[in-house]
């Protein structure tokens, strides 16, 4: 068990950046999640932490230890690729047992831990099995038994539910958080699934062209995303921007968007008159006919316990989460009434989070 | 009556399989019968084999197999009525040539030689080729491509067109006429093939199994040997088919550079005619065993050579 600090880790390859001074610390036990879409850096960062590439700068500390030049077998760390890596000429067994065999454990040993190991993951049925008759999942704990099987400091995975199809994602999403409460090891788990990483994190860090553009908790990252990119992209819908134009200033707990005055937590910061946007989650809205933020419905997407209902305004198109039951038809004005305490502000040019009561703690990478 | 299926822009009809059927047996046929005559031509007598019209039924015997393995000396029909009886079924067939056994022929010699020349360079062509074309795949090598080009260039000219220059250096070197010479030769012309075909091959294993034998606590070296090498063995097989062909079949240079101790069956075989009068059967004998060794190990392998061929165009 470790902690994982990075500090300042870059990574060039010929002619591009992966990774530009990413800083963060995985505290010991920490199920740390790198979300982000394809492409942005989080492989690579999880491939240095591994030792599989070297930074171009910066440092990796496991447990304090400087280890940004140590070679992948000196870290003592486990890995789980996206295609499991399964070597497909040994059997399950061999497969879970491969790590011990250049420690030098005993044969008794080797196999008793494997069983240990198996019964952990409930895999002990299909040890005697060729990897490459296995299914998805059981190809999955067998990734994940030859990474426990170790006892490692920690735990990288890379989007190792990329390839399972849904149904049996979930079922795993659960099975692995089950096991990390479990054995407790410092997990990095890298995904582009904002499902997977809000039900098991215990941190995120959202990537995006080589930066972290924010860390945290996933009520954090949900409740006060520190970027218009982070707001985009968590949530499905994900969050609204309503534009407008006006300046700020600190203590202020409302603005004014086309005659609407609407309440949010209270600035934190002056602010010139610039292009803004207010953020709001679509469960944040609700549809009131006293609102003098008016719009009209466009549709509406029935999803059993709510609807999705999208409304044209003036400041853009918003979506709305309303309960089921409430019928709106295509075409009717609307009054929309903002949640006031959970509305984000971010300004519009540089895409950051305005401080507010609010968003304040929301750390920026 | 035609049938088109979902799976076949055109669906076989009973009548063209039965057409390509008869096309290739036909065709296994023109590439057999050589063969058939080969061996029929061993187990006839020295007169039936240059009989004519030639004869397709015979009487087998094996007296090519006899004169293959031993040298003959005439002598007169007094001396042999007054040897001992035939020992064996040799001394009896070349007795009645007139003729007795002096001595075991160089046939078994030079088919050991054959077999060290051939499995040596084939064994050191695919060692070498498999670390280059590991080496290829999986680093950074400065200057890759014209590497690879240069690699692949010394292939681009019939060996046998350095012939000369090879001929003079050997002797040189006192490579001349010698198992290591020639393993040196084989080696050197099949290297380039060996990298190229064994490159294509290890370039279709991922990554990712070396990288988890590496963060799993072994050396590259060791995931190279455990983990890449059993992936690899239909390629390194198939490689090694192709190098032990050319080795084995490989004339030219053997008849110019060996001609003692380290001369291979291939110039051997023809030096066979001119030991008393034109012995075919003994010749057909020779080609026979000749075969023997490269058919066992192409059958042995035969889906690893299938593979080879459509490598690249075939996926695991």
């Amino acid at each position: 068990m470790a902690e994982i600090r990075v500090e300042n880790l870059r990574k060039e390859f010929s002619g591009f950046t992966a990774v530009q001074n990413s800083s963060f610390i995985v505290a010991d036990g920490e199920f740390f999640v790198m979300l982000g879409p394809s492409g942005c850096g989080k492989t690579t960062t999880l491939r240095m932490i591994a030792g599989l590439e070297l930074p171009t700068s910066g440092r990796i500390l496991l447990d304090g230890e400087d280890v940004t030049m140590k070679r992948a077998r000196e870290r003592d760390i486990a890995f789980v690729f996206q295609l499991f890596a399964l070597y497909p000429h040994m059997n399950v067994r061999k497969n879970i047992g491969f790590p011990l065999l250049t420690q030098g454990v005993p044969a008794a040993e080797i196999r008793a831990r494997v069983d240990e190991v198996a019964r952990l993951l409930r895999i002990d049925h299909i040890l005697d099995r060729s990897v490459s008759g296995l299914a998805g999942g059981d190809r999955q704990r067998v990734a994940l038994g030859r990474a426990i099987v170790r006892r490692p400091k920690c735990f990288l995975m890379d989007e190792p539910l990329g390839t399972l199809d849904s149904e049996f994602r979930d079922l795993m999403v659960h099975e692995l958080r089950e096991l990390h409460n479990r054995i407790g090891a410092t997990t990095v788990y890298v995904t582009h699934d904002q499902l997977e990483a809000m039900s098991m994190a215990d941190k995120i860090a959202v990537m995006n062209h080589g930066v972290i553009e924010q860390f945290g908790t996933p009520t954090e990252i949900y409740q006060r995303p520190a970027t218009m990119y982070v707001a985009d992209f968590m949530g499905s819908p994900p969050m609204n921007f309503l534009k407008f134009h006006a300046g700020l200033a600190q203590g202020d707990a409302s603005v004014t968007i086309r005659d609407a005055q609407i309440v949010l937590p209270t600035i934190r910061e002056d602010r010139a008159p610039a292009e803004l946007a207010l953020g709001v989650r679509p469960e944040h809205i609700r549809l009131d006919d006293s609102s003098k933020l008016r719009g009209q419905i466009l549709g509406a997407e029935y999803l059993g316990t709510t609807q999705i209902v999208v409304v044209e305004t003036a400041a853009g198109v918003v979506k709305a989460r309303i309960p089921a039951a409430a019928s709106v038809h295509a075409g009717e004005q609307v009054g929309l009434a903002l949640n006031g305490p959970y509305l984000s502000l971010f300004e519009t040019a540089t895409g950051r989070a305005i401080a507010t009561d609010l968003s304040k703690g929301a750390a920026h990478g | 009556m035609s049938l088109t299926t979902a799976h076949s822009v055109v669906a076989p009809t009973p009548l063209s399989k039965r057409i390509a059927g008869t096309i290739v047996i036909l065709y296994a046929l023109v590439s057999i019968v050589p063969l058939l005559w080969i061996f029929a031509t061993s187990i006839k007598t020295p007169p039936d084999s240059i009989a004519y019209p030639p004869k397709v039924i015979f009487e087998p015997s094996a007296e090519g197999y006899c004169n293959l393995f031993t040298t003959r000396t005439r002598q007169t029909p007094e001396y042999i009525s007054s040897l001992p009886p035939a020992a064996n079924f040799c001394d009896e067939v070349t007795r009645k040539r007139n003729m007795v056994i002096a001595g075991p022929s160089n046939f078994l010699p030079r088919f050991v030689n054959s077999l060290v020349i051939a499995f040596g360079s084939t064994f050191c062509a695919v060692f070498l080729g498999t670390l280059a074309a590991y080496g290829f795949s999986r680093f950074k090598v400065p200057l890759a491509d014209d590497l690879l080009f240069f690699i692949l260039s010394t292939r681009m000219m019939p060996p046998i067109a350095v012939a000369v220059p090879i001929y003079l250096m050997y002797r040189e070197l006192g490579l001349s006429d010698s198992a290591l010479g020639m393993i040196l030769l084989y080696t050197a012309v099949n290297v380039s093939l060996a990298v190229w075909l064994l490159k294509g091959f290890i370039d279709e294993i991922p990554r990712e199994y070396e990288e988890a034998a590496m963060i799993d606590g072994y050396s590259r070296l060791q995931s190279f040997w455990r983990v890449v090498l059993p992936q690899a063995t239909t390629g390194i097989a198939a490689t090694a088919i192709f190098c032990l062909i050319f080795a084995w079949n490989e004339y030219a240079f053997a008849a110019l550079l060996t001609s003692g101790t380290a001369q291979t069956a291939p110039p051997f075989i023809p030096t066979i005619i001119g030991e008393g009068g034109q012995d075919w059967p003994a010749v057909a004998a020779g080609t026979t065993i000749f075969l023997i060794p490269i058919l066992v190990f192409t059958v042995l392998l035969r889906k690893q050579l299938l593979r080879g061929i459509t490598f690249g165009a075939v996926r695991k």
